[in-house]
């Protein structure tokens, strides 16, 4: 399973010379194995993906975590939607308040973008998810919602010898006096759990999260403790507050590391990043 | 074993900040949490005891309406709304396994999550007042 880091920046794209090592696309990211392709929402960095390069390809499947605009702004600039042989799957959220196409469908209409779903020329089938599991090709992928404002959800993918999971929005000390540690209450526990590969929600700091509770994101602190009772081998820090340039992203991360020593490699994500797992 | 949905743990969440007594059940009616107000009316603390069965908790004290007679436990609210599906409100004394009385008011209502299942059930027990 070859997973390739398409954006991690969170809330808001951001660029300049201050932001190129992490880079500054919103959230996406592309899972790759046996020909198959998972692309994991649909953040700016989308669009950085060209894909009619590869005519091989004609079956999409994007997987959505929730609809907030970080995470589906690079949709309507994705070529794939306007090739009538391709055949593109959304997952979504399911919500009580409206089906997956009609609440996509509030971005893919004026005033907001010119372009309508009926007139995207590709084959779009929708499917909406809540604790769910299905199968795409070689994957076999769990859903659960998780805590994040709106219908969020977080994806555990398994392939034929690992298990990648994505939970890029995700709050889980929300109203707690401390950490969670018993797994059963735990939110994202079932996804995470010994997981190969976890990109977790790290957008603040504990200093910044103090201030900004209920606003549906992680301290860099809390992820790394949530990777570690989850029993995750390896952890990429996301989600990357847009305020954050590049050198002040180093220094959150050595301060966080001489603080933690955690017997799992962690790192920032960082957009570009290629991870080949088992 | 599984964690709860997110629908329980925010539950939980909510009564871990609440004043007052909150007991949170699954769906037959088992204790899988209550806060700090409630481990005053139980006598026990959650992190003692964990999770216990409707068995257990349900023993720990009498239910009497003014006249001092049990309440059948149908005609509690908790109870009816693991039954229905449905939020109830209901006024009584409650005696404890060391015979104090105390007059309640109990507030319970169905988890319901985004799914429509029927996840669990919570109860508030509030200070008894006559409007």
């Amino acid at each position: 399973m070859k997973i390739s880091i398409r954006g991690v920046r969170g809330s808001i794209p951001v660029s300049g010379s201050d932001y190129e090592q992490y880079g500054g696309n919103t959230t996406c990211v592309v899972v790759t194995e046996s020909d198959w392709m998972l692309i994991f929402d649909g953040g700016s960095g989308l669009q950085q993906f060209n894909l009619l390069e590869n005519t091989a390809i004609k079956r999409v499947d994007i997987l959505l975590t929730h609809l907030h605009l970080d995470h589906i702004q690079g949709l309507g600039f994705f070529n794939p939607f306007f090739d009538p042989d391709m055949e593109i799957h959304i997952w979504g959220p399911k919500s009580n308040t409206g089906t997956l196409q009609s609440r996509l469908s509030r971005y893919f209409s004026p005033p907001l973008f010119p372009v309508s779903f009926r007139d995207l020329q590709c084959k779009l089938i929708m499917h909406e998810v809540e604790n769910s599991g299905f199968e795409i090709g070689p994957f076999k992928i769990d859903s659960r919602y998780v805590i994040h404002p709106g219908p969020t959800v977080g994806y555990r993918v398994s392939g034929k010898n690992s298990v990648f999971t994505f939970i890029p929005d995700h709050e889980p000390v929300l109203g707690s006096l401390e950490f969670q540690t018993d797994k059963k209450w735990l939110s994202g526990y079932d996804l995470a759990f010994n997981s190969d590969l976890l990109l977790h929600d790290a957008q603040y700091t504990a200093a910044e999260y103090i201030k900004k509770p209920g606003w549906g994101h992680s301290s860099m602190d809390d992820a790394t403790r949530f990777a570690e009772i989850a029993g995750v081998k390896h952890l990429l820090l996301a989600h990357h507050n847009p305020q954050h340039t590049d050198n002040k992203l180093n220094e959150l991360f050595t301060e966080l590391k001489s603080r933690f020593n955690y017997f799992f490699k962690y790192e920032l994500a960082a957009e570009g990043m290629n991870i080949e797992l088992p | 074993m599984p964690s709860y949905g997110i629908e329980i743990i925010l539950n939980r969440q909510l009564a871990d900040c609440l004043s007052v007594p909150v007991f949170i059940t699954d769906t037959v009616g088992n204790l899988i949490f209550y806060n700090g107000p409630a481990e005053n009316i139980l006598g026990t603390r959650y992190e003692e005891t964990g999770e216990m069965k409707v068995e257990t908790w349900g023993t720990i004290f009498k239910q009497k309406d003014d006249d001092g007679n049990l309440l059948p436990p149908e005609s509690l609210p908790l109870v009816r709304t693991l039954r229905d599906k449905y939020p109830y409100h209901k006024t009584f004394w409650i005696e404890n396994m060391n015979g104090k009385s105390e007059r309640i008011s109990v507030t319970s209502y169905p988890i319901i999550g985004r799914s429509g299942d029927f996840v669990g059930a919570v109860a508030i027990f509030w200070e008894a007042r006559d409007l």
